[in-house]
């Protein structure tokens, strides 16, 4: 069935387009009531944040855009320490768009966040003029389990460890795009009991980033200006699957600048790095995880690479295109 | 045989005479950047990048001839992502398509033939950019063109060659000492083109790949050539390299394509230094003729400088204030393989 303008007026067809999907899948004593608002029970400090999600293609090895939706937002709550809870959604749907493809995308959400143990209990729909394409935006609220974690937070001396293989998103979106047949599937998955392995086996956090848009460079980058040091890494330590260092080396990108959609860095205190490595290698969005280098003093980011040169490892900037020669 | 520790010991210890090196391909660059190679050599030996990025040395006025067709009824530009911010005269790519122009960004040259064949009404000009890496792929797309009876998609050129743009380094920039020859070019044209110019100019041609340990060991044949007073051609990546080239692909080149003088933004006219479309297969030619392009640089901007390699990006006054990849002034800054644009991106913190 086709979704076109009636599907966004409020009538019968809004309340059809509800029911049928997102109730249907997403399913929870809140929701179900259909009130205007969500009411919930939240004690102590929360976390709270946002996300859109406008990814082209919607489908992709690995996942979909109603994954990345779940994931992003689950995974941002995360990152400050605490166990996200609730999520609301809205979607935004180009007429000509197949309610069956939106029935998938609110599946894979379903399932997203029932790995995550949250609820989405509000959402909203709209229809607009287009070409079929679905747009997403969530947002998620979390208790903190540990305060403190922040991105300002790094001390000199401290360990960083990343969760896992770089580059895995970018390469799976790329591939499809360009219509090459390969094996890589996206990362994108939700990180929240990764961290909580963390939090309860008395890991001390100091700073914790899901390595996004503009790679494992950019957050690294951020990590140094904001807490001002210099982040020095090895690039022997840095994971990295066979398949998506050739796919790199055709396409001339660079894995360190490329999205992920389900690693993170922590940074913690080097006294605990090994036991930290450990609890990570345990979780299973973690078994390639490795200690990448550590926070010292003075500013930007440096990679010790293979040959035991110096290179600097600046942000992102543009965007990652293909080169033409 | 030399191990990988003696060569960087030999090469971080060396004392002798200064050296400068020209690499001439954009990879070369940005691997030089991404091992390190700088802080594992000598500072007597100066690394300097030449014209290698096909985008940096294109005319501005080729890219007003395509910002002119995507603003013309019914038609749409065909190009790679590199070229979107290139600036014309005016504007760029990005900026024409805010403006009402109808851009197009391909992964594949092939692609163009699926999208033509979709979309009968519409008329496409593909953007073909680049060295003889890129070429063949260009003379399989005509192929393609024919072979479907395509009439509604033609190319406009910009395609240069590499040899001479070195010989015309060689003859007028006296101090550079050797080249590290392109190693994605020299599949496609073998390298006993540099025969000519290794005796011609007295200087060490190495043909490298594009690892680290590559790079370093062809800076070690060039250091160890010069310190012998030799000035050799010398394969060093026979993996991939021949003396004679890709046969096929250089067939296939030659053709549908010829060659003719061209404009490098930079540099001026190289004779002989562009692949046009031979007159027989005009009707693909979305007119790539033969112009002087009179082009005065950006106010400040010393591109041409950094592209003959008489001096370095951050020489340049307007390098990390003014031009940045995202306010790029001189085309070097654009493109991921361009000069300026790698040494912004790997600059000291």
């Amino acid at each position: 069935m086709k979704i076109d303008i009636s599907y966004g007026s409020g009538g019968k067809q809004t309340s059809n387009l509800i029911n049928d999907i997102f109730i249907k899948n997403f399913d929870n004593e809140v929701l179900n009531k259909l009130e205007d608002a969500a009411v919930l029970d939240m004690s102590g400090k929360i976390a709270f944040t946002t996300d859109s999600f406008v990814v082209t293609p919607m489908f992709f090895n690995g996942g979909n855009i109603g994954k990345l939706a779940v994931c992003g937002t689950v995974n941002d709550l995360s990152m400050m320490g605490a166990m996200p809870k609730y999520l609301t959604t809205g979607f935004i749907i180009e007429e000509g768009a197949d309610s069956e493809t939106i029935d998938k995308i609110a599946y894979a959400m379903k399932l997203a966040a029932a790995e995550a143990n949250i609820k989405i209990v509000a959402g909203d729909t709209k229809v607009i003029e287009g070409n079929g394409n679905v747009y997403i935006n969530t947002a998620g609220i979390g208790t903190i389990m540990k305060e403190g974690i922040s991105i300002h937070n790094c001390q000199k001396g401290d360990a960083i460890l990343l969760s896992g293989n770089l580059g895995e998103h970018h390469a799976a979106i790329m591939s499809k795009r360009m219509g090459i047949e390969n094996n890589i599937m996206s990362d994108c998955a939700p990180l929240s009991l990764l961290v909580k392995d963390l939090i309860d086996n008395d890991i001390d956090v100091h700073c914790m980033r899901d390595v996004t848009r503009g790679g494992l460079a950019t957050v690294l980058n951020e990590v140094a200006e904001s807490s001002v040091c210099r982040v020095e890494i090895i690039e022997d330590s840095l994971p990295v699957s066979d398949e998506v260092k050739g796919f790199c080396n055709i396409l001339g990108l660079d894995p360190l600048y490329m999205a992920n959609e389900g690693k993170l860095i922590a940074v913690v205190p080097q006294s605990q790095a090994k036991k930290a490595l450990e609890v990570m290698k345990n979780n299973k969005y973690g078994t390639n995880a490795q200690i990448i280098g550590s926070i010292v003093c003075g500013k930007g980011v440096n990679m010790i690479t293979t040959l035991k040169g110096n290179r600097i490892v600046d942000i992102l900037y543009g965007e990652g295109l293909p080169r033409i020669c | 045989m030399m191990t990988l520790g003696q060569v960087k010991t030999e090469l971080k210890e060396y004392d002798g005479e200064p050296i400068k090196i020209m690499e001439v391909c954009g990879t070369h660059t940005s691997s030089i950047f991404k091992n390190g190679i700088r802080s594992l050599i000598s500072p007597k030996i100066q690394l300097i990048s030449g014209p290698g990025c096909p985008v940096c040395v294109t005319a501005s006025a080729y890219i007003d001839k395509l910002i002119d067709y995507s603003l013309m009824e019914n038609h749409c530009v065909l190009t790679f992502g590199d070229m979107m911010k290139v600036k014309g005269n005016k504007l760029c790519l990005t900026q024409a398509s805010a403006v009402g122009g109808n851009v197009k960004i391909l992964y594949s040259p092939l692609d163009a033939v699926k999208i033509a064949l979709e979309n009968s009404q519409t008329q496409y000009v593909f953007a073909a950019v680049g060295f003889e890496t890129t070429t063949p792929i260009y003379a399989v797309l005509i192929e393609e063109m024919k072979k479907n009876k395509i009439k509604n998609l033609k190319l406009l050129t910009s395609l240069k060659t590499i040899i001479p743009a070195v010989s015309y380094i060689c003859e007028n920039e006296e101090k550079i000492d050797a080249f590290l020859a392109p190693g994605h070019v020299c599949v496609i044209i073998g390298y006993s083109d540099f025969n000519e110019l290794a005796i011609k100019y007295h200087k060490p041609f190495v043909v490298a790949g594009f690892e680290g340990e590559h790079i370093l060991a062809a800076i070690y044949e060039i250091v160890h050539q010069i310190k012998n007073k030799q000035s050799n051609v010398k394969n060093m990546y026979v993996n991939a390299v021949s003396e004679e080239g890709n046969i096929k692909a250089l067939a296939m080149m030659d053709k549908y394509f010829e060659k003719a003088d061209d404009y490098w933004r930079g540099i001026g006219i190289i004779k002989n230094s562009a692949l046009r479309i031979r007159p027989e297969f005009a009707e693909f030619d979305a007119g790539s003729t033969f112009e002087e392009y009179k082009e005065s640089p950006p106010k400040g901007c010393r591109c041409r400088d950094v592209i003959l390699g008489r001096i370095n990006p951050n020489e340049c006054p307007l390098f990390s204030i003014k031009c940045t990849p995202l306010n790029a002034i001189g085309p070097c800054m654009v493109s991921t393989e361009g000069v300026c644009g790698i040494w912004f991106k790997n600059r000291e913190a």
